[in-house]
């Protein structure tokens, strides 16, 4: 059960949000002048590294806001927390313990 | 009765207060304070259970968590709880036990016979011997044969709870380090949780000695404790087992409240389920000993020599007469000295080492008890208790030494179970001789013997650092030195050495692994079961492994152990349910009209809310009464409760933008005060909504979505908005529960409508087919939408929720004269069918496209929506993809649903579509169907054959729209 600072909320269980997969997906477009496998790629690969991972997380019994959390996937540490518009931000070695 | 093995003084029991109990059909005393284990061993009962596969006598091994042979039967009918440990049960008056896994009772037991044929029954045996003709064969009786207790049948009557806790430091048991923990955390004026699996607070302090600040080591727990208490900023959970640590700190917890205690309140809880989220954790769970590894291990009469000095101590019972312990280290010395203090004799101490501290050997020796250097138990003898054992010296021979107790001890594993289950990494301590934590994960630390501390003193000192508190730890006055230990896995001696008493696992069967190569502990654990019984391998796991590294030449760190896993006892399944189950299960939610469904004999049934399914008069059947309810409608006029239909509000300057986006059809082009149906796509091009979309102003839109997609679409619109369009100005509001939705449809809606009064002109001109007006109805704020799922002409009036009754009630009133007839979901669905509308979920599924359905006009459309560079994809525009058809049976009955139209014959014969709607229609006199059909579009009057379950039935495929084709009188 992780905990999750939301933005608008703060920490709050895990239970109260949804995963959204991976954030920073590029759409691509407009339909006509995208090939197939372009397209393909868009809806099935998706990345899964050991390690940092940049998703997106919907505070769903919440505030229902989207947001980014960059998430350690092998140990489940939360090392950033930032809004949609922001970029992906620099991860050093410390974050987050939670 | 007398109980022979009590103390005459001495133990945490009140022998002003005896109580009577049952096991295995005869009574029995003990007293208040006794647990189950404690009173059979005062009693003398040797003989507690059968083992698992071979139905060896089995006696009671350890005195907590860890017991592995001593599983109770408690309880009878709905109330019946299996597999309970005797060491945890606390016995009260009245209590009625039975041993599980024998038959007809544990001293005679016929399936007792599995023992002479272990030969057979090895570890893998079922994949070897019982194979032919086919292991089902036997697998019954097999199962029957090996099992534990049985789980009664009737649902369980008992009440659960589950709770959620927040605090600064959970402190995991109450013994040295656990309470110096908690005090010194507390004294900071953290918000402290401690929580003792035991209902006695204390561990170790109650029953192995010491003393603490100049105190007795049990004084000292009791001030510490009392000082606590005290505290507003501690909890104190006794009967409350620490069951998992999950990830960022969180903790389950299993409190037993009333517990199996058949005179606590009828309010409590049996169980109270805890989820705690700690800020930080102190892991002070102890350490559970190892029994050694030899042939006869298993019986009646072979204790872990902690539990011999837990029961003097802790309930004045000595579990024998005369005693040998048998030890590789120093600290099974302490129960020779508190066994022969007790007035019990020792017949030796057998220790496996050569070479024995001086000043340890002088403990017992001293006392005239002989001390066998160098010396292994190799055999034991007894029918169903222990009559003696044979002990091999140092020099080769052997001797017997008649006893009833045998006390052993093979080194403590450190309770690491939380630790590993946090993410925390183990590591082999050769001086230990046991996994202790190494690296942690989370914020955790393991104090005292659970950090594989050895002293009194060093677990008050690590306690006390870890709570982080002022002042200076509490100091161990008088404590007994640091044990030491030579590793000693296995006695190397013919016979059956158990290794897993509860699964019956040998190390033979160890060794039987490893010649065939399933040697990785993981795959061990798998072929043999060890460590997979109720008591998840708390005296087993370890020898297991170091057995295991012994045949494979590999060291005990590399072999490694199996991964500790939730929950670290058993904990009763009720518990996780809580309160939800039954009508509590999830929220049920009831319609604003709930109570006139019901007056009027509705069929109410969960379809996400409460609705009415028919409403059968007296002596009607559902059918008779939707086909009923469906011909009030073609005739007259029926009233229907769509009020779970998904209302959501978008507006914004953006509003049109985002929703040509989210729909499959244009929506910016509609005009203020119209209405369009659209389909909703996801990103592969499947439909996941249908519904209509009305436009009250320019930058004001009402979103409808399907009953079941209400929240569902709401989240779907807030997702591409926050995420994808973030430069859009839109809001998104959900309303459905805002506003209810009382639809009138039928050839007279219009009349009746009109008598109720409406405050906008209702002629097919001013408002026709697909058109919204907002004013008042019967005096109500009403939005009303000309749409029809019905066919029939039909108005959608939406009312705020709390005047819904208001509304109902003048249109039933004034509705008599119209033979007004309420209709259920099973008529609605009817109704749409024969008009050939789609219902998403029972016509569609998660591959049906636009393209399935009739809509390939959306590949002209101009612009990106959801979905449409799926849908451009080739496979979605084959000819012989499935479509979306009308089905007329032949004959008068339905087609059943599911249904598939079967092409070719023999090895070609595959399936060309499927029913997806069916019933019965009172306006054809027979079944209409809906069906998706491989290139069914071009097939319109082809007559099919089709397949239900061996049935064989012929059908005619039709244009979706069977009834009114022309839309006269939709459009009416």
């Amino acid at each position: 059960m992780l905990q999750i600072s939301c933005p608008w909320c703060g920490p709050r269980d895990e239970i109260e949000f949804r995963c959204g997969g991976q954030s920073h997906v590029i759409r691509p477009g407009p339909p006509e002048e995208v090939d197939d496998a372009t397209w393909g790629r868009y809806l099935s690969e998706k990345i899964n590294p050991r390690g940092d991972h940049l998703e997106r997380w919907l505070h769903a019994a919440g505030c229902r806001r989207w947001f980014n959390v960059a998430r350690d996937t092998a140990t489940h540490r939360i090392r950033a927390v930032y809004h949609m518009v922001e970029a992906a931000p620099a991860i050093g070695d410390e974050g987050s313990a939670r | 009765m007398s109980q022979p093995f009590r103390l005459a003084a001495g133990g945490l029991i009140d022998r002003g207060r005896p109580l009577s109990f049952r096991f295995e059909g005869r009574d029995y005393r003990g007293y208040a304070g006794d647990t189950l284990a404690s009173a059979l061993l005062a009693n003398g009962v040797r003989l507690v259970g059968r083992s698992f596969k071979y139905h060896r006598p089995r006696g009671i091994l350890g005195f907590g968590p860890e017991e592995s042979n001593a599983l109770m039967q408690l309880g009878t009918g709905a109330r019946a709880a299996p597999n309970l440990r005797a060491t945890e049960i606390r016995l009260h008056d009245g209590l009625e036990a039975k041993a599980v896994n024998c038959w007809p009772n544990v001293r005679f037991d016929v399936g007792g016979v599995n023992n002479l044929l272990s030969r057979f029954l090895a570890a893998g045996f079922y994949y070897k011997t019982f194979m032919w003709p086919h292991w089902h064969v036997y697998e019954g009786v097999i199962r029957r044969a090996a099992g534990l207790g049985k789980a009664p049948k009737a649902a369980d009557p008992d009440r659960y709870e589950n709770r959620f806790a927040h605090c600064d430091v959970l402190v995991v048991g109450s013994g040295p380090a656990g309470l110096a923990a908690a005090r010194a955390a507390a004294g900071t004026g953290q918000r402290v949780i401690l929580a003792e699996q035991d209902h006695v607070l204390g561990g170790r302090l109650r029953w192995d000695g010491g003393e603490i600040d100049g105190l007795a080591a049990d004084r000292w727990a009791d001030e510490a404790i009392a000082a606590l208490g005290a505290m507003p900023n501690v909890r104190i959970l006794p009967n409350t087992a620490v069951t998992g640590y999950f990830d960022h700190d969180a903790l389950a917890m299993i409190e037993a409240v009333s517990g199996d205690d058949p005179a606590a309140p009828a309010q409590l809880p049996r169980y109270r389920q805890w989820q705690v989220r700690a800020g930080r954790v102190v892991l002070a769970a102890g350490a559970i000993e190892r029994p050694l590894v030899f042939p006869g291990n298993d019986r009646p009469g072979v204790m872990l020599a902690s539990a011999v000095r837990h029961y003097l101590a802790r309930y004045g019972v000595r579990a024998g007469n005369r005693a040998v312990i048998f030890t590789n280290n120093d600290e099974a010395y302490r129960t020779a000295i508190a066994f022969h203090a007790a007035g019990g004799t020792v017949a030796a101490v057998v220790d496996t080492r050569a070479d024995v501290d001086p000043a340890v050997a002088a403990s017992v020796e001293t006392l005239g008890i002989r001390l066998l250097r160098g010396a292994s138990v190799v055999a034991t003898r007894g029918a169903k208790a222990l009559r003696d054992v044979a002990v091999r010296r140092a020099d080769g021979g052997t001797l017997r030494l008649a006893c009833d107790l045998l006390a052993m001890s093979g080194g403590s594993n450190p309770n690491v179970g939380l630790f590993s289950q946090s993410g925390g990494r183990l590591a082999f301590d050769e001086q230990l001789t046991a996994f202790r934590p190494a690296q942690s994960v989370q914020n955790e630390r393991s104090v005292g013997a659970a950090a594989g501390l050895r002293t009194l003193d060093e677990a008050l000192a690590s306690g006390h650092a870890a709570g982080a508190g002022d002042g200076a730890a509490p100091r161990a006055t008088d404590a007994h030195p640091a044990a030491e230990i030579t590793a000693c896995w296995r006695i190397d001696a013919p016979g059956k050495a158990f290794v897993d008493m509860q699964n019956d696992v040998s190390a033979d069967d160890i060794g039987l692994a490893a010649r065939e190569s399933y040697r990785s502990v993981e795959h061990l654990k798998r072929y043999t079961t060890l460590g997979m019984a109720s008591d998840q391998g708390k005296t087993s796991n370890v020898n297991a492994l170091a057995i295991m590294a012994g045949l494979t030449g590999q060291g005990i760190a590399e072999t490694g152990t199996t991964r500790f896993r939730f929950p670290f006892v058993p904990v009763a399944l009720g518990a996780f349910a809580g309160r939800a189950h039954g009508e509590l299960l999830r929220p049920l939610r009831r319609l604003a009209l709930h109570d006139r469904h019901v007056a009027l004999g509705a069929i109410m049934e969960d379809y996400g809310w409460l609705r009415p399914s028919a409403y059968p008069r007296a002596g009607e059947t559902r059918f008779e009464a939707e086909q009923r309810e469906a011909r009030a409608v073609r005739d007259g006029v029926g009233i229907f409760d769509g009020s779970p239909l998904g209302k959501i509000e978008v507006r914004g300057p953006d509003a049109a933008r985002l929703l040509d986006f989210i729909y499959a059809s244009t929506m910016s082009t509609l005009k203020v005060g119209k209405v369009r149906y659209g389909l909703m796509l996801n990103e592969l091009g499947v439909v996941i909504d249908d519904g209509v979309c009305a436009r009250l102003g320019e930058d004001h839109f009402l979103v409808g979505a399907s009953s079941a997609g209400a929240d569902r679409i709401a989240a779907w619109l807030e997702e591409w908005l926050q995420c994808e369009f973030v430069d859009h100005d839109v809001l998104v509001a959900p309303v459905t529960t805002s506003w209810s939705v009382v639809t009138l449809t039928g050839p007279h809606a219009r009349d009746l409508l009109a008598e109720a009064g409406a405050s906008f002109p209702l002629g097919p001109e001013a408002f026709p087919h697909m058109s919204f007006q907002e004013g008042m109805v019967a005096g109500i704020e009403a939005r009303v939408m000309r749409v029809s799922y019905t066919g029939e002409t039909s108005y959608e009036i939406n009312v705020p929720t709390g005047r819904t009754a208001e509304l109902w009630d003048v249109l039933m009133r004034l509705g008599g004269r119209y033979g007004l007839t309420p209709i259920g979901i099973d008529a609605w669905n009817l109704l749409r069918l024969e008009k050939g509308y789609l219902h998403i979920g029972a016509d569609t599924d998660g591959t049906t496209t636009p393209l399935n359905i009739g809509w390939d006009h959306v590949l002209r459309r101009k612009g990106d929506f959801v979905g449409k560079r799926s849908l451009m994809l080739a496979l979605h525009r084959d000819p012989a993809r499935l479509q979306f058809v009308g089905l007329r049976a032949e004959g008068t009955e339905p087609l059943p649903i599911g249904a598939h139209l079967v092409r070719g014959k023999g090895a070609d014969r595959a399936s060309d579509g499927f029913v997806t709607s069916s019933a019965y229609s009172p306006v054809f006199g027979r079944g209409v169907a809906l069906a998706l059909v491989h290139g069914g579009t071009g097939r319109i009057g082809e007559t099919v054959a089709l397949e239900h379950d061996g049935r064989r039935l012929t059908a005619t495929i039709a244009q979706p729209t069977l009834y009114d084709p022309e839309g006269a009188r939709l459009n009416g």
